[in-house]
């Protein structure tokens, strides 16, 4: 959100016109539409939860979908092992699969996070396979690659997606929140030096290492909670669909799609390009042909908008706002620095 | 101990084709500082080229090579033209991304043109075997080794022996110094990164006479690329080597051992454990930033 709704009286506005939008969603919509509707709002907050640890410190992790398969197995066995029933108590467990997730992400954290750069991409990669190698062989747990039944859930028929959806918005509206005030802290602030230069960051008595652990870990919390929902919204879970590299990706593209580091860039990544997939799946059937899709909107995205919508967007605003008269002026100078250090410490969050 | 060592034997023997097609993976790291994370899409890429060469005309997997390294080497330098050259800041991060969306693009391709149906490259050699003593060896994987260590040698020798290796090993070492004195770095580029589409081709035979694949098969195989060359070190050609001989010996003695569904999970905790106490992999050297 740099400087499109930079009004501060649009800005309240805005939000809570979008804020009612999503809350009257169910009401408007019929059964297809609102399982839509999760399945956007599941990517509204793991965009957003990824851009926590990728856009504000830079280091790019390709293994999120690891924390996402782990909050679904960890709400699966919880309902499976101690058989709680179907309802609405599992969404009471969420917040517990939440902090199981934070643990096991700050172990990986602790290992992953000794690398920088490249090696981190490759680490994050390996943990995930090793997550889902993990859930394929130990059958006696997680019943192996034939897969987890859920209880299913009491209610059906049209209503079906509807709880579900509360409970992803719930969680999205956590997350932009989450990184809205992390944005504001101190504590991001230190994250963006770490992106801009992890060795003068501590150099200057940044606690990079705690930092980046500490952004892993809430990153990796949200992304497992949301987890636990689509686990209970899908019933069946198999290792492959839910440690599923796909999913680590897409949420990655989201965000570069809409604006690294930015607040409301993951959201409109999440919406516009979820939305899309969710159109091409539906016309061109179960094919895989909506990869080439992916790979198209990926390539031209780097290629054309390397900084993402949201601060082109802004950038063009700055721009048109200031005019010509006046000369380059600070947007215009900023756009030759590289595209994921638009310092976004400086703009209005 | 007869089965543990036959089991390291076929390690070794596989382990050839991986430490090929990872050779490519860290070249393309060292020259470029590039992560090609579609190294294992192209690798099937290749598999699919031999599979179409063999299917019209019955041309000989490894004959087949003679027309897919140059048809790959060419396609390499068009997509590092393309993609990868216009990526002139933070191509580190970029680079992962635009590499990985061409992985998936081929992926799409691929399934659209052979659907997701396994398939396998077939030849006289592919079960055939002969005796040492007590084991039974598969002609395949020692004509797999051989190629490979024919295209390692060949490359090993281009980089140490000739001026076009210096000039690599120059880029490598230094770009921006490489450039002050003459070199073109962005032709370098452009070969390297064809160079090692050839050897993706070349190991996407192997992996295609030894395993049955389809076009998804490259998540696989790129997680395993990726993460020997890590544990080699990356951007260094020895450690890749070495890497791939550790892991691919470590996951058929553990498959013997333990059991098969925890081979590649044993390699994973090696590599773990060696990140712990060398963050740089086994031949990496550690420079700031880079690691």
């Amino acid at each position: 959100m740099n400087t499109v709704l930079r009004l501060p009286a649009l800005k309240p506005a805005g939000l809570g016109l979008a804020l009612a939008a999503a809350l009257a969603v169910p009401l408007i919509s019929d059964p297809g539409t609102a399982s839509m509707a999760v399945f956007i709002t599941m990517y509204v907050g793991l965009a957003t939860a990824w851009n926590i640890m990728g856009g504000y410190t830079g280091y790019i992790s390709l293994g999120h979908a690891a924390f996402f398969g782990f909050g679904a197995y960890t709400l699966g066995l919880f309902l499976v092992h101690l058989g709680i029933p179907a309802g609405y108590q599992p969404f009471l467990l969420v917040p517990v699969a939440g902090v199981l997730t934070a643990l096991l992400a700050a172990l990986i954290g602790w290992i992953a996070l000794r690398t920088r750069a490249a090696t981190f991409v490759i680490v994050t990669i390996a943990f995930m396979f090793m997550l889902q190698l993990l859930a394929e062989n130990l059958v006696n747990l997680t019943g192996g690659g034939a897969g987890l039944g859920l209880p299913v859930p009491s209610w059906g028929g049209d209503f079906f997606a509807i709880p579900f959806y509360y409970a992803m918005l719930a969680l999205a509206i956590l997350g932009v929140t989450v990184s809205w005030v992390i944005r504001r802290s101190k504590f991001g602030l230190g994250l963006l030096a770490i992106r801009d230069d992890e060795d003068k960051a501590l150099a200057v008595g940044v606690p990079t290492r705690a930092f980046k652990l500490a952004a892993f870990v809430i990153s990796a919390a949200l992304v497992g909670m949301i987890g636990g929902v689509y686990g209970y919204f899908i019933t069946y879970i198999y290792p492959q669909f839910v440690v599923d590299p796909l999913i680590g990706i897409s949420m990655v593209l989201m965000v570069f799609f809409g604006g690294l580091g930015t607040l409301s860039g993951p959201v409109l990544g999440a919406i516009v390009l979820e939305w899309s997939q969710l159109q091409f799946a539906y016309h061109f059937g179960a094919s895989r042909l909506y990869l080439i899709f992916y790979a198209a909107v990926f390539l031209l995205v780097i290629r054309f908008l390397p900084q993402g919508v949201v601060p082109s967007i802004a950038d063009l605003v700055a721009r048109r706002r200031h005019g010509r008269a006046a000369g380059p002026p600070g947007p215009a100078s900023d756009s030759a620095e590289p595209p994921t250090r638009i310092r976004p410490g400086l703009a209005s969050p | 101990m007869t089965l543990v060592l036959e089991a390291a034997v076929l390690g070794i023997l596989t382990g050839g084709v991986y430490a090929l097609m990872a050779s490519g993976l860290t070249l393309i790291f060292g020259v470029m500082r590039i992560i090609n994370v579609g190294q294992g899409a192209l690798v099937i890429l290749g598999a699919y080229l031999s599979f179409v060469l063999f299917r019209t005309w019955h041309v000989d997997p490894f004959l087949s090579l003679i027309v897919t390294m140059p048809v790959m080497f060419a396609l390499g330098v068009v997509l590092q033209l393309i993609f990868i050259r216009p990526l002139t800041t933070d191509r580190e991060a970029l680079s992962v991304l635009v590499t990985y969306a061409i992985a998936l693009g081929i992926e799409g391709i691929l399934g659209y043109i052979f659907s997701t149906n396994y398939v396998q490259l077939r030849a006289w050699y592919e079960t055939a075997s002969f005796a040492i003593v007590d084991f039974h060896i598969t002609y395949v994987y020692v004509f797999g080794f051989l190629l490979c260590l024919a295209i390692l040698g060949a490359l090993f020798l281009m980089l140490y022996r000739t001026t076009f290796g210096a000039a690599i090993r120059a880029t490598m070492l230094n770009r921006t110094a490489a450039q002050l004195i003459g070199i073109d770095v962005d032709r370098v580029a452009a070969l390297a990164f064809g160079i090692g589409m050839a050897t993706a081709a070349a190991g996407g035979v192997v992996f295609g006479i030894t395993n049955a694949f389809n076009p998804g098969s490259h998540y696989d195989l790129i997680s395993r690329l990726l993460t020997i060359i890590v544990l080699g070190g990356l951007g260094s050609l020895r450690g890749a080597v070495i890497a791939a001989l550790i892991m691919l010996v470590t996951e058929d003695i553990t498959a013997v051992v333990v059991s098969p569904v925890w081979a590649s999970f044993a390699f994973f905790v090696i590599l773990v454990a060696v990140l712990i106490v060398r963050p740089q992999g086994l031949f990496g050297l550690r420079v700031r930033d880079r690691i």
